[in-house]
């Protein structure tokens, strides 16, 4: 074990990822020479070069899209942009060619491309660095999309993540990078499955990335009054793992979905939906989401906090599922 | 000369007289693009009489007019090198050595398709070739060629990615983006734009300020030229020089072919944005036929011989309608495969 961040943790992951593939190399704005804007690829640079560690200019569609023909020309690439805003400058090239070339080509042209990303509020960054629109891109079939919420996950992901032959999302929450805690030396683990953080058999709360802390903090606070929550961590957006959310659902009968979306057309809403399709009768109470309210996220403290899903209102939203 | 189109426009002309100087080619070179031009003309014919019939369907863009172009570029790349090209690319396709059956069953939507019937006339590829589509976002394929010829650089591979487009991405900031990337990195890119004069409907003076394109390549520091894009005889040495430079230089090149289209945009394009007087002062400058003329009027090409290669190709045409026509729909129950690569072992 070793005390380290969640930044810290994605750096070593990439550093790892570079040593141990020639063909892996990161890209993006202030990647390099800056350090990157939320200093994760920090040192990356003397140790790799300018080559393997690649400033862009300001051009998302160019530099994801070129990350894109790396992918297809052998390399494995990485890339950052610097905010899921800043993305949608790219979501031409992420959702018509990178999503699709294989489907297109009869499954001649594999996409194994990594771009990984900020995502989420919190940070008084007002209304074009704060959104969470994970939910869009786990829309598209022909990328998977990945949220670590933890230090196991955010040094763990990436490598399979090179290693799956077609795009991969992975969505970093800016809140998350000064999380500090211990880690083991070696991590392994999958991107395909949800994750069980707590254990209970009131109600299943379920979370992902910056809002994981937040479900854990209600569930200790909801155990303080007798309701212990299962708390679920979807950790992969797309595809989404049902099994282990209906497992739980089947023993607790309840759900609460958190999600750093708007409600309306939300990831959040997929789980609701996929659990009532599948399991209509499980249910004991409606299922409730928590959601970010419907407004471009403000900057002023006291209105961004109240746009958020809180753990005050997430402990709110389980003690009516529940009854209590 | 000077009436108005019903753009309200000049019309647009082409750029000098229609070409009678000898052709300097050896006789493989010389019928063998004859040969490539009429290979795609007589594909593009027959598929627009199929899609009259029905038999293929979605957006059907016809080349016809511009075969100079491909005939020139494709031959000019070797066969390591890489190709991009746009949703008007039957000719790069067929010249880079995708099958004429192919890409007519995948026209029909035949799992005998060079796509597998997934992506139909836009979309066209083959990897073993090297050719990475059929891509139906303007501008779309020029990041993605940046991207290749990176990869390239990155793994000491010497090579060229030709990517093609048309004057209307010159619009698109990707283009932008893109020729700023390659002169920035030195990639071996070589960028074919087929200035046919129309985006769509809109035409070129109507949708740029600058309509020298060359200029807009020069302007991120690229080697760029120009050439007559309905002369077959200036398209191959232009290619084949701009091919060599980039191979040689590993640095980008920006050649700009100055062509037309004869037919409309699309199927579904009722053509009422050119005067008919322009489309005729165009067709006079009709790629295949100034260039078998000028093989006639020089005796080295007889009627007897035209006649005989187009009966040739006229065979290839028939085969490949009847290879797809006697292709298999692909079963729906395989309607998911090739969203995700099987090792990545889940459902889409």
């Amino acid at each position: 074990m070793s005390h380290t961040s969640y930044r810290e943790a994605l750096r070593e992951a990439m550093r790892d990822a570079l040593l141990r593939d020639p063909r892996v190399f990161l890209m993006g704005e202030d990647v390099g020479r800056y350090g990157g804007t939320y200093a994760v690829s920090k040192g990356l640079l003397a140790e790799f070069g300018p080559e393997r560690i690649r400033d862009t200019p300001l051009s998302e569609l160019a530099f994801v899209g070129a990350g894109i023909g790396a992918a297809l020309g052998g390399l494995r690439p990485i890339v950052e942009v610097m905010t899921v805003n800043f993305s949608l400058l790219a979501l031409d090239q992420i959702v018509n060619t990178a999503a699709t070339l294989r489907h297109m080509s009869g499954g001649q042209c594999s996409v194994p491309l990594v771009i990984r990303m900020t995502t989420g509020a919190g940070r008084q960054l007002a209304a074009q660095h704060s959104h969470s629109l994970e939910g869009w891109y786990a829309h598209i079939p022909g990328i998977r999309v990945l949220a670590p919420a933890t230090l196991e996950d955010a040094r763990g992901m990436l490598w399979p993540a090179l290693q799956d032959p077609d795009p991969v999302i992975l969505f970093e929450h800016g809140q998350l990078y000064n999380v500090e805690g211990e880690l083991a030396e070696d991590v392994e683990v999958d991107i395909h499955s949800a994750r069980v953080r707590r254990s209970g058999h009131d109600v299943t709360l379920i979370a992902y990335g910056g809002l994981l802390g937040k479900a854990l903090d209600a569930a200790e606070q909801l155990a303080q009054e007798g309701i212990e929550a299962e708390v679920i961590d979807l950790r992969v957006l797309r595809p989404l793992d049902d099994a282990t959310l209906l497992a739980s659902l089947q023993k607790t009968h309840r759900v609460v979905v958190v999600d750093e979306g708007w409600k309306s057309g939300s990831l959040a809403a997929e789980v609701v939906a996929r659990l009532t399709e599948q399991a209509f009768y499980e249910f004991d109470a409606p299922p409730v989401r928590v959601c970010s309210a419907e407004v471009p996220i403000p900057y002023a403290r006291h209105l961004e906090e109240a746009a958020l899903p809180q753990v005050a209102t997430i402990a709110a939203a389980v003690r009516t599922v529940c009854g209590t | 000369m000077s009436q108005p189109n019903p753009a309200g426009a000049e019309l647009m002309l082409p750029p000098g007289p229609v070409p009678t100087a000898p052709v300097p080619f050896a006789p493989e070179l010389a019928l063998g693009l004859l040969r490539d031009m009429l290979r795609i003309r007589r594909l593009e014919e027959k598929a627009a009489e199929l899609y009259g019939a029905g038999q293929i369907r979605g957006f059907l863009h016809l080349y016809i007019g511009e075969e100079a172009v491909a005939a020139g570029a494709m031959r000019a790349l070797a066969p390591e090198d890489t190709v991009v090209a746009t949703y008007r690319e039957h000719g790069q396709a067929l010249l880079r050595g995708v099958s004429m059956r192919a890409i007519m069953a995948e026209m029909f939507g035949k799992q005998e398709g060079c796509s597998r019937g997934r992506g139909g006339s836009m979309h066209l590829f083959d990897a073993k070739a090297r050719f990475f589509g059929g891509n139906a976002i303007v501008a779309g394929g020029l990041p993605l060629a940046v991207g290749l010829a990176l990869a390239d650089r990155m793994q000491g591979i010497r090579r060229v990615t030709a990517c093609f487009f048309g004057d209307g991405a010159v619009a698109e900031g990707a283009f932008h983006e893109s020729m700023n990337l390659a002169a920035l990195w030195q990639l071996p890119v070589l960028f074919c734009c087929e200035n046919n004069l129309y985006a769509m409907g809109t035409a070129l003076p109507r949708a740029q300020a600058q309509t020298d394109l060359c200029r807009k390549a020069a302007s991120y520091g690229i080697a760029a030229r120009a050439v007559d894009g309905m002369d077959v005889v200036a398209t191959y040495p232009a290619a084949l020089e701009a091919a060599d430079t980039v191979r040689a230089a590993q640095q980008p090149f920006f050649l700009e072919f100055q062509t037309y289209r004869f037919r409309a945009h699309s199927m579904f394009d009722p053509d009422l944005y050119r005067d008919k007087a322009e489309i005729e002062h165009w067709k006079e400058h009709g790629p295949i036929h100034t260039y078998t003329a000028r093989l006639k009027t020089q005796g080295r090409l007889a009627e007897e011989q035209f006649l005989a290669l187009d009966a040739e190709v006229g065979r290839e045409v028939d085969d490949a309608v009847a290879f797809a026509d006697a292709g298999h729909w692909e079963p729906v129950a395989d309607l998911l495969r090739d969203v995700q690569t099987p090792s990545a072992g889940s459902a889409p």
